[in-house]
């Protein structure tokens, strides 16, 4: 089923949670909402569950209205954070919470409902635990059964907040992939909430980057990855080499030094040049855009990490260089950006 | 001021060197000493009035304590507790259920007001809380006139009686619900609703059997209340024998009268209920314990 979010705008109090937002999630698409605590991205799927209403803008499922509809009739399946199982019923109970709680005339015989929850629990390979209780499992069995509790109902949209946030981090990574693999299988239009990039670049086929209640930018994850639209993107995804510059009449500077850089269009004003640091070479010093003094030299396998301190604006920047290259602590050495983005500051 | 502060500095130097287990080698006479006075404080403040209780209660035999049981004005009273415990405990319930809920649940003005405001009757006198009602309802009072004029009567009745009981019993219910209910949330409801429950559904296979056991022993605490309270409900019952007299207005005067092995028999009755209310609630300690 299709998701339109149009314009929609949540306060809570002073604060404004969501502020004119606007997505479109495809049917079947594995949308993944991105961006640090605060931005919004819980708010904005809770309003897409029907657990919180926004004060303006539209949700629609398919073309229809959704915000005319309570959680109860919106037919969605929700994931919550601390997977909210019901504590004082048995595994298999909770799977079949949704399928008992249907209003008589539409209520399976219990035979019905009792293969369905079993082929969940093999669904979610937890067969063995049908009779435990909640507090009997680990972290990810209890994922697990939340999420096959909120597929028994056959949902429209499936919703997680913070999916694999209370995990390890080794259970986490098994879990993504077993989350990943499930939508193949299950192609029903998914949207989950994190703060953690790698989750989402690994997980999604969209990723939502959010900041402050507004969206930054949407797109698919090497498209995030590669092609940031807004600093806050740049900064939030990946590594990023910052350098407070000035553009002024479409030329570069640093400390009023002209610098030999394309200013990609930048208004005038301050403005921050950012690199990944596996995408800036050090070459001589005589003639370099950046020149610094290396301060500590470390890390293991292809690439190694530089801590450098830039002369000019004192800024200790980190930059990724090939093995082969012989650098010691306390050479001067001069940095040329590969790639680059300049995006002006906020005024 | 270094007095004092000497003999601590001591004994954690001493710790310190003979490693965990010096902490608790004081002398034997020192630990039989601090043992000794908490079993004789316990001993003589509740073993022996409680023995005491049964031992008047049976001071002529089985047979006059049975008499005094069945005495018309006992088992009167009996029953006038049995039916003031009754109702009052189902509609704390129902008030314990409805304030704990808001309370845990929403947000709302106020509500540290109304959280204030539960404990009340826990930091007031009972005199005042029977004292209010009289000043309400009684012959003098607020709604005095009206209530004579439609021959209501609330003030030494039932009603009356009722009222006081339920003003001094209200927090036992919601107190034991609202920091279970704070501290489960709304997540598990959220679920149930996003499954498709109904409000109805959500609150009967979520909200009450995640609190049944906090529940059950609110109630019980609420009850032993309810039947054992003497000083609210003795300023609005106006002791009328064999009509308004509860259990515990029955004892004092049967004791006034000097019937003392009368007035130990139905005490003995109280101690029952306080025996059994302590039992219940350590089975019902045992079974939470038990779902952890």
């Amino acid at each position: 089923m299709k998701i339109e979010i149009r314009n929609v705008t949540k306060t809570f109090g002073d604060f404004a949670a969501l502020d004119g937002v606007n997505l479109d999630v495809k049917s079947g698409e594995l949308v993944a909402l991105l961006g640090p605590s605060g931005s919004g991205k819980t708010t904005l799927l809770r309003i897409i569950a029907g657990l919180e209403w926004p004060e303006q803008g539209r949700v629609m499922f398919d073309g229809v209205d959704a915000l005319s509809r309570s959680v109860r009739e919106r037919h969605v399946g929700f994931v919550f954070q601390h997977y909210a199982l019901f504590r004082h019923m048995s595994v298999f109970e909770n799977i079949a919470f949704g399928l008992r709680v249907r209003p008589r005339a539409r209520r399976l015989p219990e035979a019905e409902i009792r293969e369905r929850v079993e082929k969940l629990l093999d669904l979610v390979q937890l067969r063995w635990l049908s009779d435990r209780y909640p507090s009997q499992l680990s972290g990810g069995q209890r994922q697990r059964i939340a999420l096959a509790r909120a597929l028994a109902i056959e949902p429209r949209v499936l919703l997680l907040d913070e999916p694999f946030g209370a995990l390890d981090a080794k259970v986490r990574k098994g879990l993504r992939r077993w989350l990943r693999n499930l939508h193949e299988e299950l192609p029903v239009t998914s949207v989950f909430v994190t703060h953690d990039q790698e989750e989402a670049l690994e997980v999604a086929d969209r990723v939502v980057v959010m900041d402050r209640g507004r969206i930054e930018q949407i797109g698919a994850p090497a498209d995030v990855h590669d092609r940031p639209q807004t600093a806050f993107v740049h900064e939030f995804i990946g590594e990023s080499v910052v350098v407070p510059i000035t553009v002024e009449g479409q030329k570069v500077h640093l400390l009023g030094r002209p610098l030999n850089l394309d200013s990609q269009g930048t208004a005038d004003g301050a403005a921050r040049l950012f690199v990944r640091p596996y995408e800036i070479s050090v070459v001589p010093p005589a003639g370099a855009a950046l020149t610094g003094v290396v301060k500590r030299v470390h890390g293991l396998g292809a690439a190694r990490r530089v801590e450098v301190l830039l002369c000019g604006p004192d800024t200790l920047v980190e930059i990724d260089t090939p093995r082969s290259q012989s650098l010691e602590v306390g050479d001067t050495i001069g940095l040329k950006p590969q790639r680059y983005r300049i995006f002006a500051d906020a005024p | 001021m270094a007095g004092a502060v000497a003999p601590l500095a001591r004994r954690a130097r001493a710790s310190q060197s003979a490693g965990p287990r010096a902490i608790r080698s004081e002398p034997a006479v020192v630990r039989w000493l601090v043992i000794g006075v908490s079993l004789a404080f316990l001993g003589i403040f509740l073993v022996l009035p409680l023995v005491t209780v049964f031992v008047q209660a049976f001071s002529r035999g089985v047979m006059p304590y049975l008499d005094a049981l069945t005495d018309p004005d006992a088992v009167a009273a009996i029953r006038l507790t049995l039916l003031v415990a009754a109702i009052s405990v189902a509609l704390n319930l129902a008030f314990g259920l409805v304030a704990a809920w808001s309370i845990a649940k929403f947000e709302f003005p106020g509500k540290s007001v109304l959280i204030t405001l539960i404990d009340l009757p826990f930091s007031v006198s009972p005199v005042i809380s029977g004292l209010v009602f009289v000043l309400l309802f009684g012959a003098q009072g607020f709604f005095g006139a009206w209530l004579q004029a439609h021959d209501i009567r609330i003030i030494f009745a039932l009603p009356g009686i009722v009222l006081a009981t339920l003003l001094v019993t209200f927090p036992f219910v919601a107190r034991e619900l609202i920091p279970l209910m704070q501290e489960q949330g709304t997540q598990e409801e959220e679920a149930a609703v996003s499954l498709g429950a109904s409000g109805l559904q959500t609150f009967f296979r979520v909200t009450l059997p995640n609190v049944k056991w906090a529940l059950l022993y609110g109630v019980l605490l609420c009850n032993a209340r309810a039947m054992g309270e003497f000083g609210a409900v003795a300023v609005v019952s106006g002791h009328i024998r064999g009509e308004t007299n509860t259990m515990p207005l029955h004892i004092e005067i049967l004791y006034n009268e000097y019937q003392f092995m009368a007035a130990f028999a139905v005490a003995s009755l109280l101690a029952l209920l306080a025996l059994v209310t302590l039992i219940a609630k350590v089975v019902l300690e045992r079974f939470v314990e038990a779902e952890r």
